[in-house]
């Protein structure tokens, strides 16, 4: 795009002053209750280093409540800035315009446009499938509400323009490699401000892809996502497409297994600690690195240890 | 072709049980596995044995078209006096021309009719192909269609569920009880279409922002 990209968020002002992002990730459930998500949010606010947290959309197309409705709610009880995550999935295109519009009418400034896991992977495997746009038409369609004031099909919006920034999705684990980057220029295409990506534990392969990315010029942030347990640690290995981890990172979660409870927990808080500090401190030396998205959900209290490791 | 599957003998008795004489028409014109005259007498002889063990006995008359679908010559072939009701061995479409042009009695359908599709050999494995979405996009997507052969007919695949190649949807595939005798991945089709542009030089095409699909000009009922 060779238009000026505008800021509206916090999140992609620090970006063009060229500071390093964090950002945390949030998941609200089947419920109307959103307290505890809420707490969540408190304790990466009070890390005081996370500027924007995502707000997810009926991951693994689970239902849960609207995400546009959690992320009003979550911004408006904490402060802190939501980064709403919207699919093309079960929406059409006019639910699209709609609910980008009730985003920025509710003062979210940052959408996360993905395409959404297939509605046979969920809790409804029997819903009509609905994916009208995919991610990338979904980044040009908040582009050019933004930008032109008007959606994809030349239906103008009355009033101001809605000011949103628009993120996209990558997954620097997908193999091939190649086919990833051309997905990528192509959202570049649509008018993404920035990218955040699924989870890498090998800093080899997150190298790998920032090198591969730099001439598409959009800011990334790399996704982590420190487990809590050997069981989650193994299901990114086994379940999660395009995601690997490592054999020594499998082998130290294998040995916490077998200590007891308590020391169990202190042990692998310190193991992600080092382990993604040192993580980030080479990802940073990355061009197209713009910061990283930690998605330790429900398990905040390393998010703190890693940021002041990486930033002291 | 038209692939259609055998629905089970409990639902086509379900329909058929008010009556006692019922014609079972076959269909031999494109739908696959073959439905013509040697399918409608195992029909026939079926719903004869079944309805008689329940004490409801129905006779049953076989006979076959060349296609149920056209409407011209089918009172020629088709009588349905001394009938009450009509089981057609056709496709979806052959069940409704049968009911427009014998309005007197009604046509149950014996199958349920799947896709439109391709076979590896006659009787074997079929698969969907298209979806006769009239606009056609195949020469830009190196011969394979995304808006059939992508789970969530994406147009700029492929999604992050693509894993090795495979999408990550499951699909399972029936015997005629409706129980599933295997699970499959499907091939992702948009890495298959970026291997076949890569093949033939045309990375191009992959790297194409494609817009959105235009859904208004395949919205059902449709005519020419």
């Amino acid at each position: 795009m060779a238009e000026e990209k505008k800021a509206f968020s916090e999140l992609m002002k620090k970006i063009q002053a060229g500071e390093f992002v964090y950002t945390g990730e949030l998941e609200p459930h089947r419920s109307i209750d959103l307290s505890e998500v809420i707490s969540w949010a408190n304790t990466l606010k009070e890390t005081g280093r996370i500027t924007a947290a995502n707000v997810t959309d009926n991951p693994k197309s689970d239902s849960a409540i609207s995400s546009l409705a959690a992320s009003y709610i979550i911004q408006r009880e904490t402060g802190l800035e939501m980064i709403y995550q919207l699919r093309t999935a079960d929406r059409n295109r006019l639910a699209l315009v709609s609910d980008i519009l009730g985003a920025a009418a509710l003062g979210l400034k940052n959408i996360l446009a993905l395409t959404g896991d297939h509605t046979k992977s969920g809790t409804t495997p029997s819903a009509k499938p609905v994916f009208d746009l995919d991610g990338t038409n979904l980044v040009r369609l908040v582009h050019t509400m933004v930008y032109e004031g008007k959606d994809l099909w030349g239906n103008e919006i009355h009033g101001p323009r809605p000011e949103l920034n628009v993120g996209a999705a990558g997954n620097p684990g997908m193999e091939p490699l190649e086919a990833e980057v051309l997905k990528l220029e192509r959202k570049a295409e649509a008018g993404a401000d920035f990218f955040q990506t699924q989870a890498v534990f090998d800093v080899e392969i997150a190298r790998r892809f920032l090198k591969a990315i730099e001439h598409i010029g959009v800011p990334t942030l790399i996704g982590i996502f420190p487990p809590r347990t050997y069981g989650q640690a193994e299901f990114f290995d086994k379940f999660v497409p395009g995601v690997s981890v490592p054999a020594e990172f499998m082998e130290a979660f294998a040995k916490f297994k077998e200590l007891p409870k308590e020391k169990r927990r202190e042990k692998i808080n310190e193991f992600n600690v080092d382990y993604f500090v040192a993580f980030i401190k080479e990802i940073k030396k990355e061009k197209a690195c713009a910061g990283c998205h930690i998605m330790a959900v429900g398990y905040p209290e390393v998010i703190g240890p890693i940021i002041e490791g990486v930033e002291k | 072709m038209i692939i259609t599957k055998e629905k089970p003998l409990e639902e086509i008795l379900s329909f058929l049980e008010p009556y006692r004489k019922v014609l079972v028409v076959g269909c031999d014109g494109c739908v696959q596995p073959p439905r013509g005259l040697r399918e409608a007498e195992t029909y026939a002889s079926l719903i004869e044995m079944a309805s008689k063990a329940r004490g409801k006995p129905i006779e049953c008359k076989a006979i076959t078209v060349s296609r149920q679908c056209c409407e011209e010559g089918l009172p020629n072939w088709v009588k349905p006096d001394g009938f009450e009701a009509m089981l057609s061995m056709a496709c979806g479409i052959g069940v409704q021309v049968m009911n427009m042009i014998f309005p007197e009695i009604p046509t149950y359908p014996a199958q349920n009719t799947v896709f439109m599709g391709a076979e590896e050999k006659r009787e074997g494995r079929m698969y969907e192909l298209c979806r006769a979405c009239g606009d056609c996009i195949l020469g830009e997507t190196g011969g394979i269609c995304p808006r059939t052969r992508c789970a969530k007919g994406l147009m700029n695949g492929p999604c992050g569920g693509c894993v090795g190649g495979k999408c990550e949807v499951t699909v399972e595939i029936k015997n005629w009880k409706g129980e599933v005798i295997e699970e499959v991945q499907n091939d992702c089709a948009w890495y298959l279409i970026f291997e076949r542009l890569r093949t033939l030089g045309r990375i191009d095409l992959f790297r194409k922002l494609r817009d959105p699909t235009d859904h208004s000009i395949w919205v059902p009922p449709r005519r020419i």
